[in-house]
């Protein structure tokens, strides 16, 4: 068997007909956009075409999409152009304690720039209550971030009530939808959000570029200033193949994801299952039922992660954990701790997320190969010996 | 077989395979038990001693790879050295030992020379408590 790549949170690879529908747009049509001769026309024309496809995919007019280089642009785009541009109406922010990095550290710095932050809480699940965005909602509230669908423990969260309560109060609502665009459904209206960012490296699309959704009439400053592109609010040459890449991988998720969040709910459940039998002292981390389809986080007591996913890419193996080794943080996953975890079982996680290439035989071999890889390990922790002498003790 | 991690050299990969010496050791002369649950990383090393010299070590450890590793290398290190020698070991020449390692886990090898000073340490203090036994 060859490598088994369990990591489509972190980048799904490029679907073979995306590639291939981008390839003529470097060589043959590789005009500029804003050239007004054919060759640069062709290139407008398509990055039209894509926006199209974008927009009709999450219910939006075409001209509410703004393309970027990606999921942490349109995060950074979407919070800090919306506070720039709303400072003289309020400076209040409120954000959850487990989004995604590209969220949390651009509230951070506006929160050194005069903004005030809120971050709620979240429960064991990792679900965020509406009920306590209502309770801080203040008359100097501007902008709600609240993610679609957490990355690492694939908790989907209660977004379109918490858009009512933004709607009601008429305060802007933002949703880092990069985890669940192509892979559960999600329309801006049902939802209820007034921005929204997408990743297309999550939906088998190209790396460095997304878009950002902003509903008409939503008051923002221009993230990057230069030329008149995206409607003057993202200046820059357009990405004209990664755009059409990103197109295509829209039109292709709109055709299976029905299908494939099926498939790949069956897996997970036999994946967690399989754990849960074959390991003892094993945990799921997020919602049971309200995750998304293809995300398995579980925290393996008394081990550490990184010394787990070293083993499992010995075998072969790749997935992710959020434990601080992993990382040049030096500290374990901030999503684990707001949900409650001890630091012991934030430093023993590991995430597993399926994708369209994932078998049930490679389901197999993980349950076959992970069971021994935490039996060795488990046998050389002091963790476990002192848990066994404390049973004794008592 | 895939290349695994490019930041590790394969010494402490080598380490990481096969550690040396894991276990829990029947009566020790000296424990030391080190690091929290909080940075991640939990260390114990026990030491057997006879006549001043160290002649065997062994060792726990929940970690990362980098921990794993430094706490076979160090436990290696220390097998047939007086205590005064032991006492000795840095965690630098533990890292070097191991052909280096990247500067966000040198921290793990700290951990190793302090696990090593804290079981002389209680070696120490044991053999002190039992001369004063025999004076009594």
């Amino acid at each position: 068997m060859g490598r088994i790549y369990l990591d489509y949170a972190a980048t799904t690879p490029t679907h073979p007909d995306v590639v291939k529908a981008m390839l003529p747009y470097f060589t043959e049509t590789f005009g500029n956009p804003s050239s007004i001769y054919s060759y640069g026309q062709e290139a407008k024309g398509v990055i039209e075409e894509a926006r199209a496809k974008v927009a009709d995919f999450i219910g939006a007019r075409d001209e509410e999409i703004v393309f970027t280089s990606g999921g942490t642009e349109s995060d950074n785009f979407a919070i800090k152009s919306v506070a720039f541009a709303n400072e003289s109406k309020g400076n209040h922010i409120i954000t959850s304690s487990i989004e995604h990095h590209a969220v949390l550290e651009t509230c951070k710095f506006l929160g050194r720039k005069g903004f005030l932050v809120t971050y709620l809480p979240v429960n064991e699940y990792g679900l965020v209550d509406p009920g306590d965005v209502k309770k801080v909602i203040t008359d100097k509230t501007i902008l709600v971030s609240v993610m679609h669908a957490n990355n690492e423990v694939g908790t989907i969260e209660p977004i379109a009530e918490i858009g009512k309560i933004t709607k009601e109060a008429g305060i802007y609502f933002h949703t880092d939808a990069v985890q669940t665009v192509g892979h559960i459904p999600v329309d801006v209206d049902a939802l209820g959000v007034d921005l929204l960012s997408i990743s297309a490296h999550k939906l088998y699309g190209p790396k460095g570029v997304g878009a950002l959704y902003i509903r008409k009439g939503t008051k923002l400053l221009p993230f990057m200033h230069g030329g008149e592109q995206e409607r003057r609010r993202r200046a820059s040459t357009e990405n004209v193949p990664g755009i059409v890449g990103f197109g295509k991988a829209v039109e292709l998720a709109q055709h299976d994801m029905g299908q494939e969040a099926e498939r790949l709910t069956y897996l997970r459940v036999q994946l967690v299952k399989g754990l849960l039998e074959r390991i003892d002292h094993v945990r799921l981390n997020g919602h049971p039922v309200m995750r998304l389809p293809n995300n398995a986080n579980v925290s393996v007591d008394y081990v550490e992660g990184e010394s787990m996913v070293l083993n499992l890419d010995l075998e072969g193996i790749c997935v992710s954990t959020g434990s601080a080794c992993s990382s040049s943080r030096l500290e374990p996953s901030h999503v684990l701790l707001a949900m409650g975890l001890s630091h012991e079982q934030a430093h023993g996680s590991l995430r597993f997320t399926l994708g369209k290439w994932t078998t049930e035989e490679e389901m197999g071999r993980v349950l076959e190969v992970l069971p021994r890889i935490v039996a060795r390990l488990r046998a050389m922790s002091p963790l476990l010996k002192s848990t066994r002498k404390r049973g004794e003790d008592a | 077989m895939p290349s695994v991690w490019s930041q590790y050299s394969e010494k402490v990969m080598e380490h990481f395979k096969n550690p040396r010496n894991v276990g829990e050791m029947e009566s020790p002369d000296g424990v030391g038990h080190v690091g929290n649950p909080v940075c991640g990383d939990i260390m114990e090393l026990y030491i057997k001693v006879d006549n001043d010299i160290i002649v065997d070590a062994k060792f726990k450890t929940f970690g990362c790879g980098a921990a794993i590793a430094t706490s076979s290398m160090v436990t290696e290190m220390v097998k047939g050295k007086s205590i005064e020698e032991a006492l000795q070991i840095s965690n630098r020449a533990v890292a070097e030992a191991l052909d280096g390692l990247p500067p966000i886990k040198m921290h793990c090898s700290v951990l190793a020379e302090e696990a090593l000073k804290s079981a002389i340490e209680d070696y120490l203090a044991q053999s002190k408590r039992k001369e004063a036994n025999r004076d009594e």
